[in-house]
């Protein structure tokens, strides 16, 4: 089980009732993986179906917006594979929109 | 409405590898691998690489003269923010001389324009830079929602883009300005050199990787010092020096075809982070072959410098694109008077709301 903090910026916020910052906790067993994280995410806190692929697409996030994990690029933190600790902050950041 | 910072990590790294250490001061733990040569830096050495390229940018092109007066074309959004702040940081740290100015455009979209133009507000008071605003209202008399109310909101990015270009231009007129810097990224300009290649228009293929465009004539000089920088990397960049900006899309139609543009490059940009500025490169390289069948005895000639017949604005044919647009316009507006004259205000709320009705 671990508590994360995940937040939504670059306007991905919309999709998630207009709020940046969520608190969640993961009540699976450890190790808990971003991408369990991120399966939470679509199932409980995406409300219209539609607007699941604004955030996922071929099963990851989407092209185009960005994943900190305790500000660093996932890419370098194993991407889904990452294991989650207490207090890790994950953060979303869309680029697909105008500047 | 005001602006929260993204939060700053608690959880400190510990057993950092050698592997994991940033390339450049080998002290700290790269946070980030750059899209355009897959180095892995930290947080301060990207912040500064990423400010001394854009020096570097600004310096090799020539682009800023000292004493020059600045306008950059500020809306809020995440490129004209990072701009803002980043003219304002190298113009104190390597003494270009320049005096910039905020320069914003109220198209008049109620819901949209109205937000971000606050954030212009804000980002005027954090940077302590001057700001001018110029309304779509006061140089057209009117508004994009009116404009959309009358023609419909499959063509309002045209509408859109003509008169929001030339109001640049003649907002930078009027401050006596005579250079508009944009904040066009790689990326921007790398799916403008995709879409010129598709709609086969190589006229506009050769200028579109322009640094600097100036019509002759033209008082006005734009540039780009963006041109190198990717989107990935200036959101970054906000993102960690925690700037204040906008990030709405436009509630009117986005563009279909430079969504399509973009999708793409995105998708490649997954499998080869170089491509964007790969295609950039390319861009720059194509030269058209000058046509030898009828070099000799063009007759119609493109002349560079010519001005509309009604406002006297730069324009390539007798009358200019907006004059023509607002020609149109014209001829409903009666017709809108009778038929609802307060719908316009906020049809792009309305919008929105109606989004968000189910059944």
């Amino acid at each position: 089980m671990v508590n994360v903090k995940v937040e939504f910026l670059g306007g991905l916020d919309a999709i998630f009732g207009k709020q940046r910052v969520h608190k969640i906790k993961m009540d699976k067993e450890d190790p808990v993986t971003v991408g369990d994280l991120i399966d939470h995410i679509v199932s409980t806190m995406i409300n219209n179906p539609n607007d699941v692929s604004i955030f996922i697409e071929d099963d990851s996030i989407r092209p185009g917006i960005i994943t900190l994990i305790n500000d660093t690029d996932w890419e370098l933190e194993g991407e889904k594979d990452y294991i989650l600790e207490d207090g890790d902050i994950i953060s979303f950041t869309s680029t697909l929109h105008g500047g | 409405m005001s602006f929260t910072a993204p939060s700053d990590p608690v959880n400190k790294p510990t057993k950092v590898k050698v592997s994991q250490l940033c390339e450049l001061c080998h002290s700290r733990k790269a946070l980030i691998r750059r899209p355009k040569n897959l180095s892995k830096l930290c947080k301060q050495c990207f912040c500064l690489v990423f400010e001394t390229e854009i020096h570097n940018t600004i310096v090799a092109n020539n682009l800023f003269q000292r004493g020059e007066k600045v306008a950059v074309g500020a809306s809020g959004g995440k490129d004209s923010t990072v701009l803002a702040h980043m003219l304002k940081l190298l113009n104190d740290r390597y003494d270009y001389g320049i005096e910039i100015v905020l320069l914003s455009i109220d198209e008049g979209i109620i819901g949209y324009r109205d937000d971000s133009l606050a954030t212009v507000k804000r980002n005027q008071q954090q940077y302590g830079l001057p700001l001018e605003i110029f309304s779509f209202k006061d140089l057209y008399d009117w508004t994009m929602d009116e404009i959309v109310s009358v023609a419909g909101i499959r063509n309002s990015c045209t509408y859109c883009g003509v008169f929001r270009r030339q109001s640049l231009d003649r907002g930078a007129a009027k401050l006596g300005i005579s250079h508009v810097v944009t904040g066009h990224n790689a990326d921007d300009m790398a799916e403008t050199v995709l879409m010129n290649i598709l709609r086969g228009d190589v006229a506009r293929l050769e200028k579109s990787t322009a640094i600097i465009t100036q019509s002759s004539g033209s008082p006005i000089k734009r540039s780009k010092p963006f041109k190198y920088s990717y989107q990935k990397e200036i959101v970054l960049y906000a993102h960690y020096m925690k700037l204040d900006y906008f990030s709405t899309e436009c509630t009117y139609a986005p563009e279909a075809f430079r969504g399509t543009a973009r999708e793409y490059m995105k998708n490649l940009e997954a499998v080869r982070p170089s491509c964007i500025i790969d295609i950039i490169q390319s861009g720059e390289n194509l030269a058209l072959k000058a046509k030898k069948s009828n070099a000799g005895k063009r007759v119609v000639k493109f002349v560079d410098g010519n001005r509309c017949a009604r406002c006297g604005y730069l324009s390539s044919n007798n009358i200019c694109k907006a004059c023509m647009l607002l020609e149109g316009l014209e001829k409903s507006r009666a017709q809108v008077a009778i038929e609802n004259d307060t719908s316009a205000d906020g049809a792009a709320l309305k919008l929105r709301a109606l989004e968000k009705l189910s059944f």
